[in-house]
């Protein structure tokens, strides 16, 4: 093609228009949701968990999560009464497929969902050369895939093992708390999936909310309160074995 | 003015700074998204794209909205807090398109046990039961049904209450 300067001058306002538009990128989805009225985490009421797995499931089918990678599983404790600093741990394949039996006989036995936790103060954000994740206005950490580099800083810093790398598109990957769905005024995959009530999506900022109820009324932790991540995932029961 | 007669290099220093200053500034504006500080150091527009995502579960409330005689065999049942997608899997395909798009039949051989085999780690109230010796290879929902699964017939009613308090231990 024989591109002449006159032609050039013609074109370069045109593609400026087109790239402005690209950078512009798709308009507000939800437009009946503020994001500053909401601050959202998840209560995890851990003797309700019965380790069917279908949180793990629900959750890749909900957001295509790749096999042999988890936004959330589920973890099988097993703590005998003497040593209780050294919990045996397993979870075939995130628990997705269940738990078999179990060799280990007697002790004290039970399930862990794990997801982001979703901190106020989140390490992973933090160390983001780029600022492809962030804590949006309503409390959820994401990753803006398109910016991100793959750089796997982040996937270092998270003291919960929450992220990885999509091994197709070779970015941060994490649990969005289905943000699409939440926005939406959807619950999460994960917890319309659960069939216990193990797992519940909390508006922290929405004063009707039962989770105020429950944190009054409970003994609730959180994952390595030493961490000072302020974590939002709020386990009901957590026993002092789990990592 | 003399001082300046021989510093004509020291102006085209300065002019390369100048051009060079501007076309950062330039090639900036033109690089970074628009939206990018708007709510802190990152791409504003992230979170709505990240939002429009397409839901897969459709949420019970959409599946109690036509299925009302479900819900209604549910309420009194010990399911009745079992969310319809839990079993019945992500259903918003079917919910957006109720003619073309039906769910598949379910096979409580596989489905019941997810929850119901025993494990020693599961909560001691919640029912379980070894399937391998429980029901000789009948499927579950000979018995039970699983909407309402209680077995409330007075000869099987002994069985049915031993299991529904975590029987077999």
């Amino acid at each position: 093609m024989n591109l002449t300067r006159r032609h050039l001058l013609i074109l370069l306002p045109a593609a400026a228009i087109a790239w402005k538009h690209v950078l512009a990128g798709t308009p507000e989805a939800s437009p009946n949701y503020t994001m500053s009225q909401h601050w959202w985490g998840m209560l995890i009421d851990l003797p309700r968990c019965i380790g069917c797995g279908n949180c793990v499931r629900a959750c890749q089918a909900e957001n295509d999560v790749p096999d042999g990678y988890f936004r959330t599983w589920v973890e099988r404790y097993h703590v005998t009464d003497y040593d209780i600093e050294n919990p045996h741990v397993d979870s075939p394949d995130g628990g997705k497929k269940g738990f078999p039996l179990s060799k280990e006989e007697g002790g004290k036995n039970f399930f862990v969902p794990k997801l982001c936790n979703h901190c106020a103060d989140s390490p992973c954000t933090q160390v983001c050369p780029v600022g492809a994740t962030f804590i949006s206005p309503d409390g959820v950490v994401l990753v803006d895939k398109t910016y991100c580099l793959g750089c796997r800083y982040c996937v270092q810093a998270c003291p919960y093992g929450c992220r990885f790398i999509h091994p197709k598109t070779m970015t941060a990957e994490k649990c969005t708390l289905c943000y699409h769905r939440i926005t939406k005024g959807l619950t999460t995959a994960c917890c319309e999936a659960c069939p216990t009530g193990a797992r519940q999506l909390a508006d922290l900022k929405n004063p009707n909310d039962p989770i105020h109820e429950f944190l009054k009324t409970h003994s609730v932790q959180v994952l390595k309160p030493y961490m000072a991540t302020h974590s939002k995932v709020f386990y009901n029961g957590l026993d002092g074995s789990v990592r | 003015m003399n001082a300046f007669k021989n510093a004509g290099h020291l102006f085209r220093v300065a002019a390369v700074f100048v051009v060079g200053g501007l076309a950062f500034v330039g090639v900036r504006a033109l690089l970074v998204p628009t939206s990018f500080g708007q709510y802190g150091h990152y791409r504003g527009n992230a979170i709505a794209e990240i939002a429009a995502r397409p839901v897969n579960y459709a949420g019970h409330q959409a599946c109690e909205d036509c299925h009302t005689d479900v819900l209604e065999k549910k309420k009194s049942g010990r399911h009745a807090h079992v969310n319809c997608e839990a079993c019945h899997g992500p259903q918003a395909k079917h919910a957006d398109d109720p003619g073309s798009v039906q769910p598949a039949k379910l096979d409580t051989a596989v489905l019941c046990v997810r929850c119901h085999e025993a494990n020693i780690a599961k909560p001691k109230g919640f029912p379980q039961v070894a399937s391998a010796d429980h029901s000789n290879g009948l499927a579950c929902d000979t018995c039970h049904q699983p909407h309402s699964p209680a077995i409330d017939t007075g000869e099987t009613a002994g069985v049915a209450a031993q299991e529904t308090t975590g029987g077999t231990k």
